[in-house]
């Protein structure tokens, strides 16, 4: 509904809307700042906003402790490896959902979405002893899988919503041309897909990165990603506010970069296509 | 379209996501609802038999249940005010000719992106620090006493901490919502004279009804379960335990599975009834 208006209006919405902007913003890039200062700069009073040194020693150190490495790797792997293992299956069932839909196939959606509400503590303790029994606590493929099943509904649904957008026709012209299943589904459906499917692969990557009930309760050392790391900072001798925020920025930083790219896809995939 | 052989072909790609999602759903919470009814303390004796339903009594007539129900009923309420009103906002203001809009929209959106782990923790520290936060220096710069937030002013933190976090959400959605309406009604209103007031009241407000229902009715489902942000904070402490830490405390710290789990299985319904209404509007959108 943008309208035309006054330069002078133009102006006054600029400032206003910067400034809330700026202000949102502030904790991260305070955040930011604070990574490269000395940790006596970062609790000067009063607090210096550019004028200190500007440092790289606290990522020296904090990528010096030998564990941050492996924290980042499982993120990476865990986030990674959830994300693609939940498309492999979904998109198979999308694409039955979008092209061959049957009666049944809006209940299916919606039930599918219903999973997705489950609250995680009403069933902790399962999953714990499941864990437990299966040997999977404090693993990265038991987490992997958990956070495949909880990110599955999201994919699926967004995946659909990118399906439905392609015509059927052209499936249908493919197949009366001789394609067989797979063909169509590989030569077909797929490059003209890949652009939903790379937003679905985003979205959920950054989902999974940042999920923090899971990989704080079934993690202790050898699985744990950056959440957990971060979270150890809680404790009152880890408190360094320039350490903190360097460890802070190297674990948001990759996200926040790809988060940018993943705004549109956000509304389509968190709203389950509800608000267009 | 569907032939025969490609219905069946479906029903086969669809299977790995329906039976890995049911046995997701199903066997968890199979298990809690039936350690739900047992006397269950691993570290203490473990399965110890039937208890009925005692342990739906106890977990409502503890003392620490309907503090938690107000904790999370002001948790979320809060953050649903907060984000809603300031959300509708600054979608529209977003949506107003400005310069720059873009890189607007993306510093706006950045606190959704940030691990609630990382969030609650640089606000814990580099914000309401009573000694270092920079809350602290501020109060101190006009002349007044800091205040130890996360102690003394708890709740209003964790709310300020999640809205700070989800505000992004409620923008975004609103914003694509309002970037729907159609302008031509607003100019015919405008020119007839109507202020800017009735203007929201009764064409923005009504158009945006829709969206607004949907960012209230995910935001609860999620903020139901916050949990990072408790755990890193306060651990639960100085009056922020809600319902859902309450069950994680009973399960994992006090190793009381039976009590844990009648919680869970009261969280479960409490987001059912909620998820039926989101249901609802979804499974319109789909005809």
């Amino acid at each position: 509904m943008a309208r035309s208006v006054t330069p002078r209006r133009k102006l006054l919405n600029t400032t206003v809307a910067w400034a809330i902007g700026l202000l949102i913003f502030f904790p991260i890039l305070w955040t930011i700042l604070t990574s490269f200062k000395t940790e006596g700069d970062a609790i000067a009073a009063p607090p210096i906003f550019v004028g200190f040194e500007w440092t790289l020693e606290n990522y020296r150190t904090v990528l010096e402790r030998s564990d941050y490495g492996r924290f980042l790797w499982n993120s990476i792997i865990i986030a990674g490896l959830s994300t693609v293992l939940g498309c492999m299956i979904a998109i198979p069932a999308a694409w039955s959902m979008a092209f061959v839909p049957s009666k049944r196939t809006k209940d299916i959606l919606l039930w599918m979405l219903s999973t997705k509400m489950l609250p995680a503590v009403g069933v902790l303790y399962p999953i714990y002893l499941i864990f437990i029994e299966l040997g999977l606590l404090d693993s990265r493929a038991g987490l992997v899988v958990v956070l495949m099943l909880i990110n599955l509904p999201i994919i699926v649904w967004m995946l659909y919503t990118y399906f439905k957008e392609i015509p059927g026709e052209i499936l249908e012209a493919a197949r009366m041309d001789g394609a067989t299943l797979r063909q169509e589904l590989l030569y077909v459906l797929t490059p003209m897909a890949i652009p939903g499917i790379a937003s679905t692969l985003l979205l959920n990557f950054i989902l999974a990165w940042n999920e923090a009930f899971w990989t704080l309760n079934l993690t202790a050392v050898n699985a744990a990603p950056l959440t957990a790391f971060i979270a150890s900072y809680s404790s009152p001798e880890g408190l360094f506010f320039a350490k903190l925020s360097a460890a802070s920025t190297m674990a948001i930083a990759p996200i926040l970069i790809l988060g940018w790219f993943s705004q549109k896809q956000l509304v389509r995939g968190l709203t389950f296509g509800a608000v267009k | 379209m569907a032939t025969k052989a490609s219905r069946s072909a479906a029903r086969i790609m669809m299977a790995p996501a329906v039976i890995l999602l049911l046995g997701w759903m199903l066997v968890p919470l199979i298990m809690t609802l039936w350690f739900s009814f047992r006397v269950y303390l691993p570290l203490r004796g473990g399965d110890q038999g039937w208890a009925g339903f005692d342990n739906y009594t106890r977990f409502v007539t503890s003392s620490a249940f309907w503090p938690s129900v107000q904790t999370t009923l002001i948790i979320v309420l809060g953050v649903l005010a907060i984000t809603v009103i300031f959300g509708i906002l600054i979608a529209l203001l977003l949506d107003q000719p400005i310069w720059g809009q873009g890189v607007v929209r993306i510093l706006v959106i950045a606190p959704f992106f940030v691990m609630p782990t990382v969030s609650a923790l640089v606000w814990k520290n580099m914000f309401m620090d009573p000694v270092n936060g920079l809350f602290s220096h501020l109060w101190r710069f006009f002349g007044a006493e800091p205040v130890s937030w996360l102690s003394d002013a708890s709740m209003p933190s964790i709310i300020m901490i999640v809205s700070w976090q989800w505000l992004p959400f409620a923008t975004l959605i609103l914003l694509t919502a309002v970037q729907s309406l159609d302008s031509e009604q607003l100019e015919a209103a405008e020119m007839d004279g109507a202020p800017w007031i009735k203007r929201f009241w009764f064409i923005v407000l009504p158009h945006l009804s829709r969206a607004i229902t949907i960012v209230i009715l995910i935001q609860t489902i999620f903020l139901l379960a916050i949990f990072a942000e408790i755990f890193v904070t306060t651990g639960g402490a100085f009056g922020t335990r809600t319902l859902s830490y309450l069950i994680f405390q009973r399960v994992l710290e006090s190793q009381n599975v039976g009590l844990g789990s009648a919680g869970g299985v009261y969280a479960i319904i409490l987001a059912n009834i909620i998820a039926i209404f989101l249901m609802r509007i979804v499974g319109k959108n789909l005809d």
